[in-house]
């Protein structure tokens, strides 16, 4: 049952040869045994499940950081300790209303900002392909989860590469929508103008799967437009015809060699398959990692404002003063990451700064953009690695902030443009797994996916081994 | 390189509380980090480029202005350290 994935489940469900509660009860338990630390949250027993959507009441694992009525939604923070929302995020409540069950909430790094899953008051979450490594971050629950097989299939968000540096760490697939695509409502927001969800599946079909229960204009978020049409599952076995562009900024120096490696192979395989393959620039993506560095913590200090001790999760106990309560949960509550972010968003915003910091920081976002665009004329998508190395050793980069802020560079230039990108297993290097990652313009999620199972196919991964 | 005052200063500007190692730390971790961040002053005169502050080209999205039940207060009070009388209580905002 383990080895199906989550759209053979659904189907199976569907004629009848699958029990769906048997089903949910087989990941429940496996996601109560689960020794990677990758739950917070954990449903204690199969919902009513209503098998005639088209996600048949196969389980959903939920980032933490998602709104979940009455269940523990604390985006992996102290500040928000025991807190359980009175409403369901959009996006979640979309799932639910196609056929997804709550299977757990899963851990991430505080609100997000991490990218191994150290960063979370409740604990690391270990690596499934080496225990000793970080599934990358911050979705990292979701995505351990995922490779371990304690769920079927999950989503998170991505701020800069928080779906897409997890889903290549642990062998999976995850993909970051058009900005917009799916709702923000009830996401517990870390930067506003780049948080997006999206999926981590076993396989490219299951993520076109899971996108389309996801999409959707919501009038509680009004950024949200959706996709222009449905999302379909992915046939393609070729790539005749599709020009590949390399980034030489982001494929050479700062890549580990056998990332690299893997990443020429399947170069090559693109190839077989028909599609040509160039290299070209990005001139401004190597300043991408300083302009998110602006903008993602100067909105983190503005959206983390809120947490003042007064409606919801903890409060510093034996304040004689409000602004002495407001300070003394904010110091308790809030981990050193977080409180780092909030600092240096608050100096790039603070008077005197904010033209040299955060000002120029958003004209970098329009070059970045702008290049990517400009990429559009000559190709049709533009193909990196997705982390510059594999899973590294739990607390091996937690002294050195920029350390590991450099896991983002391949994926934050994506987000500051808000166009889509999925990474997909790209073979093993040291024996630990490796992504390729795909992006195209605005709104191309059907033709990404499309050229990920095309080159899924060609690549013949397989992640059995984690799920041992 | 950001000084103890800079930090205790921002730290003031964001209700932070910092202990003093943290404001050591801080200082440091900081400085190296926004080190980095200094490279976007290479790119020069950027006088000609718009900014970006939201990449996805959207008009207004308005909804009719129509009255809809709101959440009930014992509801949006459930999670709250400390409510009473139908509201959250605070401590005294002080003489200071």
């Amino acid at each position: 049952m383990i080895e199906l994935t989550a759209a053979q489940a659904a189907a199976a469900i569907k004629t009848g040869d699958l029990d769906a509660r048997e089903y949910f009860d087989v990941y429940r338990e496996r996601a109560a045994a689960d020794a990677l630390n990758a739950y917070t949250w954990v449903a204690e027993a199969a919902p009513e499940i209503d098998a005639s959507g088209p996600l048949a009441g196969v389980p959903v694992a939920i980032k933490d950081l998602f709104c979940t009525e009455g269940v523990p939604s604390q985006a992996g923070s102290k500040i928000l300790e025991g807190y359980r929302p009175p409403y369901t995020a959009t996006s979640v409540a979309n799932l639910q209303r196609a056929g997804g069950t709550l299977l757990g909430k899963t851990n991430q790094d505080e609100f997000a900002m991490g990218s191994s899953t150290e960063n979370s008051a409740f604990g690391p979450t270990l690596n499934p392909w080496d225990t000793a490594r970080v599934p990358g971050g911050s979705s990292g629950g979701s995505a351990a989860a995922v490779a371990a097989g304690t769920a079927p299939w999950s989503i998170g968000t991505d701020t800069g590469g928080s779906i897409r540096q997890p889903a290549a760490l642990c062998g999976i697939v995850g993909l970051k929508p058009t900005y917009g695509a799916i709702s923000r409502y009830g996401m517990i927001a870390f930067a506003s103008s780049l948080d997006q969800a999206g999926p981590f599946t076993r396989d490219v079909t299951d993520s076109a799967l899971l996108l389309s229960a996801m999409v959707g204009a919501d009038p509680c978020d009004s950024t949200s437009i959706g996709l222009p049409g449905p999302v379909e599952l992915p046939t393609r076995t070729d790539l005749k015809g599709i020009r590949l562009g390399v980034p030489a900024e982001l494929s050479g120096e700062g890549i580990e060699p056998g990332v690299l490696a893997a990443f020429n192979d399947t170069l090559d395989r693109a190839r077989a398959l028909g599609a040509t393959v160039e290299t070209m620039h990005l001139p401004h993506a190597p300043h991408g990692l300083a302009a998110y560095y602006l903008i993602a913590p100067a909105e983190c200090s503005s959206n983390l404002a809120r947490y003042d001790g007064v409606r919801y999760g903890f409060r510093a106990p034996g304040q004689a003063t409000l602004l002495d309560m407001y300070t003394a949960t904010r110091e308790q509550g809030f981990g050193a990451e977080v409180k780092r972010r909030i600092m240096l968003g608050t100096y790039a915003l603070s008077s005197g700064y904010y033209d040299a910091y955060y000002g120029r920081a958003q004209k970098v976002r329009t070059l970045i953009a702008k290049d990517f665009t400009d990429a559009w004329e000559r190709f049709d998508f533009v193909v990196t690695p997705t982390a510059p190395g594999v899973a590294f050793e739990l607390g091996a980069k937690t002294a050195d902030p920029l350390a590991m802020y450099v896991n983002d560079v391949c994926t934050v230039p994506m987000s500051l443009a808000g166009i889509p990108a999925i990474s997909i297993p790209n073979g093993l290097s040291e024996g630990l797994p490796t992504g390729f990652q795909i992006t195209g313009p605005a709104f191309s999620e059907n033709r990404i996916l499309d050229a990920a199972f095309a080159l899924e196919q060609a690549i013949g991964f397989d992640g059995g081994k984690a799920r041992a | 390189m950001l000084s103890r005052d800079q930090v205790l200063h921002v730290a003031r500007l964001a209700r932070l509380e910092l202990t003093p190692d943290e404001v050591d730390r801080f200082s440091g971790e900081l400085s190296k980090v926004l080190d980095h961040i200094e490279l976007i002053s290479e790119l020069g005169d950027l006088a000609d480029v718009a900014p970006t502050s939201h990449v996805i080209d959207v008009e207004n999205a308005l909804r009719a202005d129509e009255p809809r039940p709101s959440m009930p207060a014992e509801q949006a009070l459930a999670s709250a350290p400390d409510a009473a009388a139908g509201g959250f209580r605070v401590p005294s905002p002080g003489a200071s």
